[in-house]
């Protein structure tokens, strides 16, 4: 199922929380060689996990991640705006309905359904929202993820070379493509909602057997 | 309704008193129709303020039973960058039950939206909206609503923090080169696709432009973004 946390959130789902910054450690350092800093607990966190965001988190059967990415307001202190000023001359991007994505991470445990369900995620919050677009740091790999998902993401920019190469773009979810995505992850648009109003709502927010 | 609220924009960000911005949660509450309208914060220095509806009895029961350090609406909404319905937060405490009934007893409706808006140097505010409802007529009131408040909570946000840093607030905002190029141009009367193709960009990237300058300049939509372009001499067309 999808789990939409905030980072105060992360204590009820220690399992999740834990296997989603390892398996990040193993994408982002370990696979795509990212300068990236990793605890000894094996947990890959940055700045911006410190500063209260919002993660969409596909969880498997057995409690643990299987997909994630991590959202902020570009109000607020971004890595966009903090690493990647150029995409606005220098100025910060900056509106409650632009939100910025990072840390697009799949777990190799995940299933077919991961990658969908994450883009189906965004889908959700867009409209829950009113955002206007994700201004998004990716890898190669999520690109071409991101394509494959009909997300069409526009690439502004890039750094570094090979599987170390981050892109810096835009991408959004329209309305069009929520049918091909909900079947994609085999669920209705009524269940996507009501996992987004059940983690918005700890009281009503059930917990799922291990 | 639009042209209702650009005004009300307009009159928070005319506010050069405490007592204009008192007066716009007034007219903010005169034109959702709402019970009370608080605007709420606490500043770099951890000092409170606030400017807002609720009966002087109410805020002075809040003051003296000291709700502040355990008000679920300031606990949940700290901890997130999403509004916040009040029916979703975690009223599940005995002290949080007694806090909501002394509430309703003080003229403060059951339904209530917060917004929670950060500023520099871990400064953080609540724009709330509170109302006697059922569940799903404030759910909906929520769903129309809930992309203007979000501008509102923004713009008594950044008055609020001109009043705390004085002459160095900026009243002019800072727009990029781009976005100041993407105003010019919608302002010159030219379609989003003539706008973009004079930027060189696509069309998913000027709105990214025309968004951000959107909020840099307190505006409920593009229309109204070119207008304040304009009015405040920003762009020359």
């Amino acid at each position: 199922m999808l789990r939409y946390l905030h980072a105060a959130d992360l204590a009820r789902h220690p399992r999740l929380a834990h296997s989603m910054f390892t398996d990040r450690a193993d994408q982002f350092a370990r696979r795509l060689g990212w300068d990236v800093s990793v605890s000894d607990s094996g947990e890959e966190r940055d700045a911006y996990d410190a500063q209260n965001p919002l993660y969409a988190i596909w969880e498997l059967p057995d409690g643990r991640h299987g997909g994630s990415m991590r959202f902020l307001p570009t109000t607020g202190r971004t890595m966009v705006n903090d690493h990647f000023a150029f995409l606005n001359d220098g100025h910060p991007i900056e509106s409650p309905f632009i939100w910025e994505c990072t840390r697009f991470c799949i777990s190799p445990r995940a299933d077919h359904r991961a990658a969908p369900a994450l883009a189906l995620a965004a889908g959700e919050l867009m409209e829950a929202h009113s955002l206007t677009q994700f201004v998004a740091v990716f890898d190669a790999r999520m690109e071409r993820i991101y394509r494959r998902m009909g997300l069409t993401p526009e690439v502004l920019g890039r750094r570094g070379t090979g599987s170390a190469a981050i892109g810096v773009g835009l991408w959004s979810m329209d309305a069009a493509a929520f049918a091909p995505t909900l079947a994609r992850v085999g669920i209705s648009r009524a269940t996507s909602r009501r996992w987004l109003a059940a983690s918005l709502s700890p009281l009503h927010d059930l917990a799922i057997p291990a | 309704m639009g042209n209702r609220l650009e005004r009300l924009l307009d009159s928070v960000q005319a506010a050069t008193t405490l007592e204009d911005f008192q007066t716009a949660t007034e007219k903010t509450r005169a034109l959702y129709r709402v019970r009370h309208v608080v605007y709420h914060w606490v500043n770099s220095e951890g000092e409170r303020f606030g400017a807002g509806t609720y009966p002087d009895a109410w805020v002075d029961r809040y003051l003296a039973q000291d709700y502040l350090r355990m008000d679920p609406v300031i606990f949940g909404c700290f901890q997130r960058f999403t509004p916040a319905n009040w029916k979703d937060l975690d009223w599940s405490s005995k002290p949080a039950r007694v806090m909501l009934h002394d509430a309703l007893d003080h003229g403060l409706g059951n339904q209530g939206y917060s917004v929670p808006v950060r500023g520099p140097n871990g400064q953080f505010a609540l724009f709330t909206l509170n109302h006697e409802a059922e569940d799903d007529v404030w759910a909906g009131f929520i769903a129309r609503n809930g992309r203007d408040l979000m501008i509102l909570a923004h713009e008594f946000n950044r008055k609020a923090l001109e009043f705390e840093l004085g002459e160095a607030a900026q009243t002019v905002p800072s727009l990029s080169p781009r976005e100041l190029a993407a105003m010019r141009a919608l302002a010159m009367g030219k379609s989003r696709a003539q706008a973009a193709a004079d930027l060189s960009i696509s069309e998913h990237t000027l709105r990214v432009y025309i968004e951000s300058a959107r909020h840099k300049l307190g505006a409920l939509n593009t229309t109204h973004a070119v207008a304040r372009a304009l009015s405040s001499g920003l762009i020359i067309v």
